[in-house]
C-alpha cells in the first residue's frame, strides 16, 4: 500500500496553507495570531538546528534573539538609520557571541553548555537593563512613523505575514539542506554519540560551533523581526528567559531534530497561549506558563521525540487498521 | 570598620550558598545530572517556613526542621516520578525534565504566594550584637553558622559513614555497587532526598534573614551554577569554600559597585571559569 501522504503533497499542502491563511481568515485577531506564529516557527526551527539536529540544548537562546532585537532600534535611536540596517550588524553580533559561548563549553559536556547559555543569557538580561546607551530599563522606541517604505513600518499586518512567511521558507530550506548534506549527518553523529563520533573522524568541536552560529544568526533574524513590528523593546522581552522557554518547548513538543516538528509545536502552542491569555486575562499570564511548565514535564518523561515521533509510532497501526477495514 | 561588616555579611549568606550548592554538587557527582529547579527547591523551602511559622507559630527549629523534612520527601518523589525515568533517555529529556519542573514550580508559587516580596514575622530571630565593633543581625549570624555545620555534615556523611560510602559506591560505579549488594535506585532517591533537604534548610535560615519572592529561585539556581562551577562538579567541600567566596564577591562587588552590579560580577566569573579553568577550583573533569 502506498504512503497515507506522500512527502510531496506533505510539503505542498501546508505552503499553500500557509500562503492562503491571511486572505481566508483576514480579520485582525486572526492575522495577529498568525503573525505569532510564523514568529514562534522561526525562532523554535532556528533552536532546532543547535538544540534539534545537534542536540546541544541551550536554555538561553534569548540572548541571539535579543541581540536580534535591540540592534535594529539601536541604530535607528543613535544615527537615525532605518531598523532594518541593523540586522546585519545584529547578525555578526550573534555570531560572535555564539563563538564567545561555544568555544570553551563544547569542549565539555552538554550540561555545561546548558548552564552556560542560561548564566550568559541572564548576564547579557541585567548589564543592558543598566546600561544607558541602550536605554537601560526602559528600553528603545522605533520610528513612529514611516519615512519610507524602507522603514518597515505598516499599518496592515499583511506584510509582515508574508516577510515573516519569507524567513521561515528560508530557515526550513536551509534546515532541509543541512539535513540532507554531510554536516547534517555529522550533526545527528554527535547527538546520537559523541564519542562514537569523534572516532569516526567527525571534527566534532567545529561541528556543533558551525550548528550554533548558524542558529544563533537565525535567532537574531527572528529578534530583528520581532521588534520591526513591534517597534519597541525591553530588556525582559528581549532577553528574558522566558523568550528562550518558548523557542525550547515549541520544538520539543513538535519534535526537536526534525525539519517540522517547530510548526507542528508552534501550531498547537500559539492558539493555545492566546486562549489560556484571553481566558485567564493579562494578569494571569503565570497560568500559561504553569501549563508550559507541565507539558515540558510531560515530554521529557513520556515522549522525549515529541509529537512527531509519536505520529511515526502511532501512524502505521492506523494505517494497517485503515486497510483492514 | 564599614569593611569589615560587608565582608562578615557577605560570607554569612556565602555559608548558606554553600549548603544549598552542596545539594546540587552532590546530585552531578553521583548521576551526571543537572537540577535545574534546584533554586526552585529553596524558594519552596522559605515560603514552608513562612506557612509554619504563620498558621503553626513554630519557632526557628521547628520551622528550619519543616523545610528539610518536607524537600526531603519532594526530593525523594521527584526522583521516584520523573528523574528515574528521564536519566536513562536523551540528553534533551534530562534538560527538560528539571528545566520544566522549575518553570512549573516557580509559576505555580507566583499564582499561589503573588510576585509581592515577603518576609518572616520579626518576632523569630530578631535582634542584632555588637561583635568586636560590627553590629551583626543575630539572625544572619545564627543562619550562616548552621549552615556551615550542615555543609560540614554532609561532607563528612558521604566521607566517613557506611551510607556515605554507598552512595559513592553508586557514584562510581553502579554495576560494581550492585554486585556488592547496594540497590542503586535507592542510593540515588536518597541522594535526591537529601539534596532537595539542603536546599530546603537552606531556604528556611534564608527566611531568617532576607526577604524574598517567588522569583528568588532562579537567582539562587544560578548562584548554586557558579559555585559549583568554582568549587568543582561533585565536590561537597569545594562548593564550601566556592560558596564562601561567591558570597563574598557578591558583598564586596555590591558595596563597591552598587546593588545591580553584584549579579553581573557573579555571572561574569562564572563565563570566565567555563573559559579558563572548567574543573572549578577542587574538581576534575
Amino acid at each position: 500500500m502506498k504512503p497515507f501522504l506522500s512527502s510531496r503533497v506533505s510539503v505542498v499542502l501546508p505552503a499553500a496553507a500557509l500562503l492562503l491563511y491571511p486572505l481566508i481568515l483576514s480579520g485582525p485577531f486572526y492575522l495577529d495570531i498568525g503573525v505569532t506564529f510564523l514568529l514562534a516557527a522561526i525562532s523554535a526551527s532556528a533552536w532546532n538546528i543547535v538544540g534539534g539536529y545537534a542536540g546541544q540544548v541551550s536554555v538561553g537562546h534569548s540572548m541571539f534573539f535579543g541581540i536580534g532585537a535591540y540592534m535594529p532600534l539601536l541604530v535607528y535611536t543613535l544615527w537615525g538609520w532605518p531598523p532594518i540596517a541593523g540586522i546585519p550588524i545584529a547578525i555578526v553580533l550573534a555570531i560572535g557571541l555564539a563563538v564567545i559561548v561555544g568555544m570553551p563549553t563544547f569542549r565539555l559536556t552538554g550540561h555545561y553548555f546548558s548552564m552556560a547559555t542560561i548564566a550568559v543569557a541572564e548576564l547579557i538580561r541585567i548589564f543592558v537593563g543598566t546600561w544607558d546607551l541602550v536605554g537601560a530599563a526602559i528600553g528603545l522606541q522605533g520610528p513612529a512613523r514611516a519615512r519610507g517604505w524602507w522603514d518597515l513600518t505598516f499599518r496592515s499586518e499583511i506584510p509582515y505575514y508574508y516577510i515573516f512567511l519569507a524567513v521561515l521558507g528560508i530557515v526550513l530550506l536551509t534546515t532541509a539542506m543541512i539535513e540532507r548534506r554531510r554536516f547534517g549527518f555529522y550533526l545527528r553523529a554527535i547527538k546520537a554519540s559523541e564519542r562514537a563520533a569523534r572516532s569516526l573522524g567527525v571534527p566534532v568541536r567545529q561541528t556543533k560551533l558551525q550548528a550554533l552560529a548558524l542558529s544563533a544568526a537565525f535567532t537574531a533574524v527572528a529578534g530583528s523581526l520581532y521588534v520591526i513590528k513591534t517597534g519597541f523593546i525591553d530588556p525582559d522581552s528581549a532577553f528574558g528567559i522566558l523568550i528562550s522557554v518558548q523557542m525550547l518547548i515549541i520544538a520539543a513538543l513538535g519534535g526537536a531534530g526534525t525539519l517540522f516538528g517547530p510548526l507542528v509545536g508552534a501550531l498547537i502552542l500559539i492558539p493555545l497561549q492566546t486562549a489560556t491569555n484571553s481566558l485567564f486575562g493579562g494578569g494571569g499570564s503565570g497560568l500559561t506558563y504553569i501549563l508550559y511548565g507541565g507539558i515540558i514535564v510531560f515530554i521529557a518523561r513520556f515522549e522525549p521525540g515529541g509529537l512527531f515521533e509519536l505520529w511515526q509510532r502511532v501512524a502505521p497501526r492506523l494505517r494497517k487498521r485503515l486497510h483492514a477495514a | 570598620m564599614v569593611a569589615v561588616q560587608v565582608v562578615v555579611g557577605g560570607l554569612l549568606l556565602g555559608a548558606i550558598y554553600a549548603l544549598f550548592s552542596s545539594g546540587l554538587t552532590l546530585i552531578w557527582g553521583m548521576m551526571n545530572f543537572i537540577n535545574f529547579a534546584h533554586g526552585e527547591f529553596v524558594m519552596l523551602g522559605m515560603y514552608v517556613a513562612l506557612l509554619v511559622v504563620l498558621w503553626l507559630h513554630g519557632g526557628p527549629p521547628v520551622f528550619i526542621a519543616a523545610a528539610a523534612l518536607s524537600l526531603f520527601v519532594l526530593g525523594i518523589g521527584i526522583y521516584l516520578s520523573l528523574i528515574r525515568h528521564v536519566i536513562r533517555g536523551p540528553m534533551l529529556a534530562q534538560i527538560l525534565s528539571t528545566f520544566g519542573l522549575a518553570l512549573l514550580l516557580r509559576y505555580t508559587a507566583f499564582f499561589i504566594f503573588s510576585a509581592n516580596f515577603v518576609s518572616l514575622p520579626q518576632t523569630t530571630l530578631g535582634g542584632t550584637i555588637k561583635l568586636g565593633g560590627i553590629f551583626l543581625p543575630v539572625a544572619q549570624l545564627v543562619a550562616g553558622a548552621v549552615a556551615i555545620v550542615l555543609t560540614v555534615s554532609l561532607h563528612l556523611l558521604l566521607t566517613r559513614t557506611t551510607i556515605g560510602s554507598r552512595l559513592l559506591a553508586v557514584a562510581e560505579d553502579r554495576a560494581a555497587a550492585m554486585l556488592m549488594g547496594i540497590k542503586p535506585d535507592r542510593m540515588q532517591a536518597l541522594a535526591w532526598g537529601l539534596s532537595a533537604g539542603a536546599a530546603g534548610i537552606a531556604g528556611a535560615l534564608l527566611a531568617t534573614a532576607y526577604p524574598w519572592s517567588p522569583s528568588v529561585g532562579e537567582t539562587f539556581g544560578l548562584v548554586a551554577f557558579v559555585v559549583v562551577a568554582l568549587g568543582g562538579f561533585g565536590s561537597v567541600l569545594g562548593s564550601l569554600y566556592a560558596g564562601l567566596i561567591i558570597g563574598l564577591i557578591q558583598a564586596v562587588s555590591a558595596y563597591w559597585l552598587g546593588p545591580i552590579y553584584k549579579d553581573i560580577v557573579v555571572y561574569g566569573l562564572f563565563v570566565a571559569l567555563l573559559w579558563l579553568r572548567p574543573q572549578g577550583l577542587m574538581g576534575k573533569v
